[in-house]
């Protein structure tokens, strides 16, 4: 078979890299410059100690292509680690949304119910609005946004995917550390 | 210390012994170590550029990593192109550039440019020092990971304000990167499965790139003792030419688009394919559905982004070319295996076959010098010297690849992935550096001549006896030849109109120009140029409307090349092949 007529997959890799300036910049400019997809991606350091930070990216392309990001992905310099979390097993992936409604009346009824059914929490209230939090996979926080738009004017903030593998695995594992030699807090006296 | 300090003590226990660069504001501290240390050479080129394929044409010829010192703002965003070019190739480099001092970035001071930031995607990677603590290790750093792995240019920019601090120094031994582990080991398995793929092969092709060469001189010779153990045809890509000697009966001449008929019909055909440090890349393969339909193929790289890139292949080994050849070796007599005898005798048979087309004759001219005939000849008188070619882009230098024999490794110097007119003359200035008694021999057109032809002014400053071998047709020859073929003869901005006259320009910069416009001239001229120890520019005249064949159209495989011009009128290029460059 052609290698461009294979199918689209979607894949969830995490990628541990050095919390260094630039490199969420390479990690974009190596997608942006090689033309692939980036459909969410989130980052956030993991590991305060050693200064690493963790990327979740979710991209989609023939398994060529997907081959060749990961590849692409360790070679950079500032780059431990990189795990295809779709290939290498089931992993459980969320993200947050903070949705807020502005309506009234009934409407306003239906979308506090429905925040309780998804169980998202009203963390900002007005009379005519709501700040609803909300986790869980990318499908069940499009299902609840869908919802909401049909019951007044909506914006959203989403964090994207984060993904972890499931079962006892630590695919990249945080450097242990021995505790009892961290500095232990002050004691508040008060003044 | 202060960091320019440290700077120039980094480049001497790095082993550095010429920087090529071009002083500014923002690097003057370093300039001033320079100065006081007298510890490394410094070769002031002309243009930033030119100061990046110097370093280029020397690290190629050297195995050593390269070195360039620009200034910031202008004269790091004048090295792009040459960063560009050494990572297309592989070639390891360190570019230091200067940088307006650290609280003034973002601010858009004098001279300013985000360096770091319009580097990003043209170097292998880069570095911006905000902290005197951090110089010394990043040096070493930039170091490592400009020669290990799969080489390539690094920058390190740096602030003025660094240069004047008070930094610690390290040692380079002390600097461990945890990050970037290149694997040089191939697994043992996929080695051995190798070589049992190709001790059955009935029609199999050695098919060697620019990473023999990256990996050092020991590759080259493993590489050819693989080929002679089995007694398996092989052909290199522009970037290997050298890696297996031109005068080998076993070698079929460079492949791909202006490759030879041999070389590209015997991969077209082959059962068996074993790319070591190569890319398969689009001047290689030609369309992808029609590539070596009927090969298992093996892939040797360093770099494991290039396995499985363009073309799926049945064995990828990830290795170091020399490392993964000396296992395969192994495995091979480990084995004692033996090439099955009789396929291999039909298959050289084919091989003859198609070589008897004789794919590079030329009609011999007595009217006008033929562009392959000059080089045919250059070839010839320079046999058994010490010499080295570089070229610049286009015709000449397919013609160059075609024409010219390289034994050895490291003696060919051309701009193969970006393909970089304006490469040639300031490459073999580094080359000069390195190699002061060689004779080094930029094969040039006179377009390409000109996109650098300022350094002729650094040839003379350094005494450097460059020979620039201009072939001069009065057009950029494959633009044109492009145009011909594929654009109905609408010859668009091609002619090299205005021309100057090169010998009155080699004399305006203090050496010496020759001229070449009959047939009957040529030898003399080659001659002579070789006799003067001083930069040389000769014009050699050629048969303007000569096209390079042969050629593997755009859009078209391996079997449907065209040998020459009697062939082209048939052959009418695809539509999906007139988008391709």
């Amino acid at each position: 078979m052609n290698p461009t007529d294979m199918p689209i997959e979607r894949h969830t890799i995490a990628v541990l890299v050095a919390n260094e300036p630039g490199v969420l910049a390479r990690v974009i400019g190596l997608f942006s410059g090689r033309g692939y997809n980036i459909e969410s991606l989130t980052v956030s350091e993991v590991d305060e100690a050693n200064a690493r930070s963790r990327i979740t990216v979710v991209t989609s392309g023939t398994p060529m292509v997907i081959e060749q990001i990961k590849a692409q992905l360790s070679r950079l310099v500032p780059v431990y680690d990189v795990h295809d979390l779709t290939l290498e097993g089931a992993h459980v992936s969320r993200e947050l949304a903070l949705v807020k409604i502005h309506n009234t009346g009934e409407d306003r009824i239906e979308a506090l119910r429905i925040a309780d059914t998804f169980r998202a929490r009203a963390i900002d209230s007005t009379l005519q609005s709501f700040v609803f939090e909300l986790t869980g996979d990318t499908g069940k926080i499009n299902a609840f946004i869908d919802l909401m738009v049909a019951l007044g004017d909506v914006e959203v903030s989403r964090t994207g995917v984060v993904a972890i593998a499931r079962g006892t695995g630590l695919d990249m594992p945080l450097v242990r550390r021995n505790v009892t030699k961290r500095k232990r807090r002050q004691p508040v006296t008060g003044d | 210390m202060s960091g320019a300090a440290i700077i120039l003590k980094a480049l001497q226990d790095q082993g550095v012994e010429v920087v090529f660069g071009y002083p500014g504001g923002a690097v003057l501290p370093i300039y001033d170590e320079l100065f006081k240390t007298n510890a490394v050479r410094h070769i002031l080129v002309r243009h930033e550029q030119a100061a990046v394929h110097a370093a280029e044409g020397y690290a190629r010829s050297t195995g050593k990593v390269g070195v360039v010192l620009v200034t910031s703002g202008p004269g790091a965003t004048n090295a792009v192109t040459g960063l560009t070019d050494a990572l297309m190739d592989s070639i390891p480099i360190v570019c230091l550039t200067g940088q307006v001092p650290t609280h003034l970035i973002g601010n858009d001071a004098f001279q300013e440019a985000d360096t770091t930031g319009i580097t990003r995607p043209c170097t292998k990677h880069n570095y911006l020092v905000k902290e005197p603590g951090q110089l010394a290790r990043v040096m070493h750093e930039a170091f490592y990971v400009a020669a290990h792995g799969r080489p390539g240019p690094v920058v390190v920019d740096l602030p003025k304000d660094i240069l004047f601090a008070d930094c610690p120094y390290v040692e380079a031994g002390e600097v461990e990167l945890k990050s970037y582990r290149p694997q040089v080991k191939g697994d043992t398995s996929a080695v051995e499965r190798a070589v049992d793929l190709i001790a059955k092969a009935k029609r199999p092709i050695f098919y060697g790139g620019g990473g023999l060469i990256n990996s050092g001189p020991k590759a080259s010779k493993l590489f050819t003792e693989f080929v002679h153990k089995t007694g398996y045809p092989a052909t290199l890509t522009l970037m290997g030419l050298g890696a297996i000697p031109a005068s080998d009966r076993h070698f079929l001449g460079m492949l791909g688009m202006h490759g030879t008929y041999e070389a590209n019909w015997a991969m077209h055909d082959c059962d068996v394919m074993v790319c070591v440090g190569a890319r398969f890349d689009d001047r290689v393969t030609g369309r992808l559905s029609g590539f070596a339909p009927n090969a298992k193929k093996i892939h040797i790289d360093i770099d494991a982004s290039s396995l499985n890139k363009n073309v799926a292949v049945d064995i990828p080994i990830i290795g170091d070319a020399a490392t993964v050849l000396e296992q395969m070796l192994a495995v091979w007599a480990a084995k004692g295996c033996k090439p099955d005898e009789a396929a291999r005798a039909k298959w050289w048979k084919q091989i003859d076959g198609w070589r008897s087309r004789k794919c590079l004759a030329y009609r011999p001219n007595d009217d006008v010098i033929l562009p392959q005939h000059a080089i045919r000849r250059l070839f010839e008188k320079t046999r058994g010297m010490d010499c080295y070619i570089t070229t610049e882009v286009g015709q000449h230098q397919m013609w160059a690849a075609q024409y010219f024999g390289f034994d050895e490794p490291n003696r060919w110097m051309t701009s193969g992935g970006l393909g970089t007119m304006g490469y040639g003359l300031p490459a073999a200035m580094g080359v000069q550096i390195a190699h002061p008694d060689a004779l080094v021999v930029d094969i040039a057109g006179e377009a390409s001549i000109l996109m650098n032809i300022q350094e002729l002014s650094t040839l003379r400053q350094y005494n450097l006896p460059v020979k620039a071998f201009i072939i001069n047709n009065q057009w950029m020859g494959m633009v044109r030849q492009w145009q011909e073929l594929i654009h109905g003869g609408r010859y668009s901005e091609s002619y090299s109109a205005a021309l100057p006259d090169f010998v009155k320009v080699a004399e305006a910069f203090g050496g010496v120009g020759l001229r070449a416009t009959k047939p009957s001239e040529l030898d003399d001229v080659i001659d002579e140029m070789i006799k003067i120890k001083q930069p040389v520019m000769v014009d050699v005249a050629v048969k303007q409307d000569e096209n390079c064949f042969p050629m593997i159209p755009s859009g078209a495989a391996h079997h449907e090349m065209i040998l020459g011009p009697e062939d082209q009128a048939e052959r009418r290029t695809s539509e999906e092949g007139m988008v391709l460059v």
